[in-house]
């Protein structure tokens, strides 16, 4: 059941009606049945999984949190008698006991994951290195697995870290896993943000449920009119390298962020307008990417949620685990303070942004990707210096056409980037990108060959005015919502902006034989 | 707290580490000193800072970090 589809829009009603008119009590047990069934509508095999991981989750979740109380009881009671070194054992024992059971919850989930995700990558690798010939595994990857796991798995750390205490009621545990406008791709939310608002009785609001219905209807705009459309284009270029080189590389680089921009903050807009109009909170995924300076402010504004869970559950324990800190303090021995400070982090950086590919797809394009992400951002961090003597000297920082260059060469770099995300394999990749430098083929995009990537003119002129709404709308929303702006205007203009987003989408949604109504980009990871 | 004024000292001698209240929010301390910060404290006082303790709030100043230690160590 895909969020365009007409049994997705006619259930997403149901339940949001249903959420209102049953008893108040009745609400959070309804979006677990609504979410169990989304998800079995896609597949019941999948059940099984989502299942495992939430009683695996839960089975551990309360050892974790109950050893957490025995201690807090036990120091309360001998603290006075206690030494020193003997309270320090007594913490290490508890936490060693708690640390067990968390790596077996994290071995278990993160064991389906792997196995699941990432077998006939290993296949693949194993059969090209050792010449050796076995047989690739017939594997479906459950839908929405990368994220439910990852916030799972984050609730589990919070749980073990003291931050959260356990939720004591499985099926509330259940509901979070899997609720179901986030369960495809994300937003990956917190246990301790989420919950308050996902189980709370809820009275209906007029401005909230038009608010999270304005948003639902944005996400669609940018899905089925700009997204949609421009992936026939892109699926061109990337499927005939041999034929699509240089400039075409470059205008399919381009196509692709803005197809990429559309499809994720489109389905991210449906997720969380659909939660704000049961009265659902949930975190914000994107800020206005495509405006950032560097590609370090790119990813604090880019999938913040996932950002920011492996900075949270990654980046920063490994950074002081005890072996790094050692290391550390070696490095600074051994380099001298300036670079040996530096080392650790920068290793612990290499390493988020490996996982980060690895998370993204079971492809080398992927870890290459996410490698190359890191090692900028290191070559950033390193040259920031040069940056700040140039910034000075120059007295550049403020002025608006260096802002507005350095947000243009933010954008090429991460369009680069995405090279490996599109084409089959790394050496295509490189091969495709070289080929901007050496196939000198500007006149070609002014010979009608734009008209041969499967759009009419029809459709580019429908691209350019919907990219020019989205772009002025990004422009509007930087001090306030432009849902709030427009609560403010008339009863008439509302509506017409209302009707006007509604026909648009009915009329220039890309549907028809030449489209196929394409699935979330981030649905496959 | 003089030990640990010590290891701010020597990673910045040009700030005045008793008075600074926004370390991180001015961007004094960045992600290198942090690391740099719990692996000294570590060495010196025995405490290992956890990663979920790595707020803005416990790194701002040095009395936020010296009462992290001291909670730490309770």
């Amino acid at each position: 059941m895909s969020f365009t589809s007409y049994e997705f829009i006619a259930f997403m009603l149901l339940v949001m009606i249903l959420y209102y008119v049953l008893p108040k009590k009745c609400q959070w047990p309804l979006l677990l049945v609504a979410s169990y069934i989304f998800y079995a509508a896609a597949s019941p095999y999948y059940l099984i999984f989502i299942a495992a991981t939430t009683v695996s989750t839960y089975l551990v979740s309360l050892p974790l949190s109950s050893l957490h109380k025995t201690q807090k009881l036990y120091l309360k009671e001998n603290k006075a008698n206690m030494s020193k070194e003997e309270k320090k054992a007594y913490k290490a024992s508890i936490k060693k006991k708690q640390w067990r059971w968390l790596l077996l919850c994290l071995f278990f989930n993160f064991g389906i994951l792997g196995v699941l995700k990432y077998t006939n990558f290993a296949i693949a690798n194993v059969n090209g290195i050792f010449n050796t010939s076995f047989a690739f595994q017939n594997i479906i990857l459950p839908m929405g697995i990368s994220f439910y796991t990852f916030q799972t798995m984050g609730y589990i750390i919070d749980v073990y870290r003291g931050q959260v205490e356990a939720e004591k009621n499985p099926f509330k545990l259940a509901l979070f896993v899997s609720f179901f406008p986030q369960l495809v791709q994300g937003p990956i939310s917190r246990f301790s943000q989420l919950a308050p608002t996902l189980f709370a009785e809820k009275k209906y609001d007029h401005k909230t449920v038009s608010f999270g219905l304005q948003r639902i209807l944005w996400g669609y705009f940018k899905k089925v009119i700009i997204a949609d459309r421009l992936l026939v284009a892109v699926q061109e270029i990337i499927s005939q390298p041999n034929e699509y080189t240089g400039i075409f590389v470059v205008v399919g680089m381009v196509f692709y962020a803005a197809e990429l921009y559309a499809d994720f903050t489109g389905g991210i807009d449906i997720t969380i307008g659909i939660a704000e109009v049961m009265g659902i909170k949930m975190p914000e995924n994107f800020e206005r990417p495509y405006f950032s300076k560097n590609i370090a402010e790119y990813w604090r504004r880019w999938h913040i949620t996932m950002g920011t869970w492996f900075k949270d559950y990654i980046f920063y324990p490994i950074s002081v685990c005890q072996p790094m800190l050692k290391f550390s303090t070696k490095c600074r021995k051994v380099f001298g303070d300036n670079i040996g400070k530096r080392i650790p982090v920068y290793v612990s950086t290499i390493f988020v942004w490996f996982v980060t590919g690895v998370w993204h797809g079971a492809s080398w394009n992927f870890i290459m990707w996410g490698t190359f992400n890191g090692i900028i951002i290191m070559i950033s961090q390193e040259l920031e210096p040069v940056y700040a003597w140039f910034h000075s000297k120059f007295n550049v920082d403020k002025k608006l056409w260096f802002n507005v260059f350095r947000i243009v060469r933010t954008f090429f770099l991460m369009c680069s980037l995405r090279i490996f995300d599109c084409y089959r394999d790394v050496l295509t990749a490189f091969k495709m990108f070289g080929s901007i430098f050496t196939d000198w083929n500007l006149p070609e995009l002014f010979n009608g060959s734009l008209m041969n990537l499967g759009l009419t003119m029809g459709d580019y002129v429908v691209l350019i005015v919907a990219i020019t709404i989205l772009f002025i709308a990004s422009l509007l929303g930087r001090h306030e919502l432009v849902r709030e702006k427009l609560a403010r205007k008339n009863i008439a203009v509302r509506y017409l902006a209302y009707v006007a987003i509604i026909v648009a989408i009915l009329v220039f949604g890309a549907y028809g034989p030449d489209f196929d109504p394409a699935a979330f980009i981030y649905g496959q990871f | 707290m003089e030990q640990l004024l010590e290891i701010l000292n020597s990673l910045h001698p040009d700030v005045d580490f008793e008075t600074h209240d926004s370390l991180i929010d001015d961007k004094v301390l960045d992600s290198f000193d942090i690391v740099t910060l719990i692996s000294e404290i570590n060495n010196e006082f025995d405490v290992a800072i956890p990663a979920e303790e790595i707020i803005p709030e416990n790194f701002n100043s040095a009395e936020a970090l010296y009462e992290l230690i001291e909670r730490l160590e309770d």
